[in-house]
């Protein structure tokens, strides 16, 4: 099938627009994990959490109330989270910490079942999001580039904290040897707290940002799980650019896969990642050396 | 205490017939948690409804014992197993999965227990695993999709691009639909089957079907995934230049509010919509609506048709496992669809189908009807409908 330009830019939107989705969940479970050696597999019901409230809350007060409230609320959900579990298991060792938070993804999912019911969701795109650009020879929905943007100017942000600020310094410290950073001085647990909070309403972020895109359905955080894990395991556990690289990647793969070799799309980022762990066990980019 | 009250009404009812009043044990074997769990309340709600209006037809009163198959073969198995010989049940109702229907197809047959299929589709279910015993009263994947082939042609489309997710309902859906659209004359000029329930974005999907200088797009998807195609197919606008059509489920009334004004122009084919008019839909519908508060979908009319089969059956006088199996296969009834009637070859339920449009309506999305096009009975298939003994 021979395709003109304008066709391959709309599916290099297309592998942007899932990549930045993917890294808006993968940069907070990652980080998370880099820094606090904790396996949060109930990562994706807070995804799915976001898109929940953003619908009720959008119900209320139009889209961008869902959208700039539902991270909030999600991040009280986390606080909830790692005072009453998370903070126990953190000496607890990975196995017990997965299952705990595996078993946590299926209460998490009959918790929205009972409040919100198994119909799906579904809200509107805003008004000044609706619609199309042209630009490129291509007309691309808004709201996808509304995406795009978003996310870079998220990993912008993140770069810059990380980088640049005190604060990024010490979660660097920490992330690098939590041990000695406690030893200079580094509240490693507050930060960790920090940390973990902000990780939380980044995944109700995006799950608010999904939900317009996507149905909001209880088993929609499970759905995202998987591509979530490959993310970082892609792109190494802990790092900004880990997480950037591992999304952009399966954006693409998943997104090209899908149009070159439809029969193989399904299998074409499992064969990556067995090939990545096999290469490079530790992922493309891994927070330590 | 539940046993003795329905088998006072029971008396009650047989107050005026001599007839003596027969307790039938039905088993109600549904999803109710699991990602189907809406389609199987939705079930419930019309097989409950059904018997709340005309249960005082029959002599018979019913005993529901409901399971939960949380949309797994190894589970509904094991629950199909409890009705049979622990409860004893005299009939089985439901299963919305054509995998559970698979895992406990042979279990019933072998133990002679009749079951009324009430969503699950598959072709093969009354084709070549077809049983004496297994009635449905639902649909089968091609029977919606087959009749729409033959109309889109003789609407003038001449071209279409195929999209269904990659499980074997996706398959018999769009298989069906192109062996009558291409036999009418059309050419299908693409066709992508798209990994099942991993697929988020369609976007990759739409691209192609934008490229391929197809007239029209017909596609099979339910529940979520219905959901965001429609949402995404309208985002990139594609509805204007590329008019959707589909297969019913793709804009059930379940889930339409939830695609929003997206969904409005999408034109599909399915046996049943909450706005046909007859009398026996309106007395239907208007009840279900005073229930549930919203208007029933194709599954709530399948458990109300289901619950309606089998008092039609035990209208006979049929009143165990052997005698209701028998009936079941020869009722047939003026139901909110339009005549129904059991092809006795198969045990599939013949049925019309109806082509509609998705519109707006006062306040919420409703379904115009374009078409009503004639019931008509599925291909054999290589059942071999043996008679039923016991």
């Amino acid at each position: 099938m021979a395709h003109d330009l304008g066709f391959w830019t709309l599916q290099a939107l297309n592998a942007l627009q899932l990549s930045m989705l993917l890294f808006l969940l993968s940069i907070g479970l990652t980080v998370i994990f880099g820094l606090m050696h904790f396996v949060n597999l109930a990562h994706g019901s807070l995804y799915a959490l976001g898109a929940y409230f953003a619908a009720s809350l959008a119900a209320v007060g139009g889209y961008w109330m869902g959208f700039f409230l539902a991270p909030v609320a999600v991040a009280g959900v986390g606080v909830l989270l790692y005072s009453g579990l998370i903070k126990r298991m953190r000496k607890s060792g990975p196995m017990a910490q997965v299952l705990v938070t595996f078993g946590l993804i299926f209460a998490m999912l009959d918790l929205t079942r009972i409040f919100w019911g198994d119909l799906a969701l579904g809200i509107e795109v805003p008004a000044l999001l609706d619609g199309r650009l042209a630009f490129l020879g291509v007309e691309y929905p808004t709201y996808r580039l509304f995406i795009i943007a978003l996310g870079l100017a998220i990993f912008a942000a993140l770069a810059f904290v990380l980088a640049r600020t005190q604060i990024g310094a010490m979660i660097r410290a920490g992330v690098d040897n939590d041990a000695m950073a406690a030893c200079l001085g580094i509240n490693v647990e507050r930060l960790f707290f920090m940390v973990f909070c902000f990780g939380c309403a980044l995944a109700g972020l995006a799950g608010a940002v999904a939900a317009p895109l996507l149905s909001v359905t209880p088993d929609m955080g499970l759905q995202i799980l998987i591509p979530t894990l490959i993310v970082i395991v892609i792109g190494g556990l802990g790092s900004l650019k880990g997480a950037v690289s591992g999304s952009l990647i399966y954006g693409f793969v998943q997104t090209f896969g899908a149009v070159l070799a439809p029969q193989l799309a399904s299998v074409l980022i499992y064969a990556l990642l067995a090939a990545v762990l096999v290469i490079k066990p530790v992922g493309l980019f891994p927070a330590k050396g | 205490m539940k046993r003795a009250t329905l088998a006072a009404l029971g008396l009650a009812t047989s107050f005026a017939m001599p007839a003596a009043a027969e307790d039938i044990k039905v088993g109600l074997l549904l999803p109710f948690s699991g990602v189907y769990a809406a389609l199987g309340n939705e079930i419930e709600a019309g097989f409950n409804l059904a018997l709340e209006q005309f249960g005082d037809e029959t002599d018979a009163t019913f005993e529901i014992i409901r399971e939960d198959t949380e949309v797994k073969p190894p589970v509904a198995l094991g629950k199909a197993k409890k009705l049979i010989l622990q409860d004893d049940v005299d009939v089985i109702a439901g299963i919305v999965s054509s995998g559970v229907l698979g895992a406990v197809r042979d279990m019933v047959h072998g133990a002679g227990v009749p079951l009324i299929v009430a969503n699950a589709g598959n072709d093969e279910a009354t084709g070549a695993d077809c049983s004496p015993f297994i009635t449905r009263m639902s649909f089968s994947n091609s029977q919606v999709n087959r009749p729409m082939g033959t109309w889109m042609h003789e609407q003038g489309i001449g071209k279409v691009y195929t999209l269904a997710p990659d499980y074997a309902a996706g398959h018999q859906m769009i298989d069906a639909f192109t062996a009558s659209f291409t036999a009418a004359g059309g050419e299908v000029v693409g066709q992508e089957f798209t990994p099942f329930q991993k697929t988020q974005d369609f976007g990759p999907y739409l691209a192609q079907a934008k490229a391929s200088g197809a007239d029209a797009v017909y596609v099979f998807y339910a529940g979520g995934e219905a959901i965001s195609f429609v949402k995404q197919y309208d985002s990139f606008g594609l509805k204007a230049e590329l008019p959707l059509y589909g297969s019913g489920f793709l804009t059930s009334p379940l889930y339409v509010n939830a695609e929003g004004p997206a969904a409005e122009g999408v034109i599909t084919a399915l046996h049943y919509v909450p706005t046909i008019d007859s009398t026996a839909n309106a007395v239907f519908a208007d009840a279900f609506t005073a229930a549930n508060g919203r208007v029933p979908s194709e599954f709530a009319v399948q458990g109300y048709d289901a619950a309606r089969a089998l008092i039609e059956a035990t209208k006979t006088g049929a009143s165990d496992r052997a005698s209701l199996a028998n009936a079941l296969r020869n009722v047939k009834f003026e139901g909110p669809r339009g005549t129904l009637s059991i092809d006795p070859a198969t045990n599939n339920v013949i049925q019309p189908i109806y082509v509609y449009e998705t519109v707006a309506g006062e306040d919420t999305l409703t379904q115009k009807v374009l078409a009503q096009l004639p019931a008509e009975a599925d291909p054999v298939n290589g059942c071999e409908m043996a008679p039923v003994s016991n």
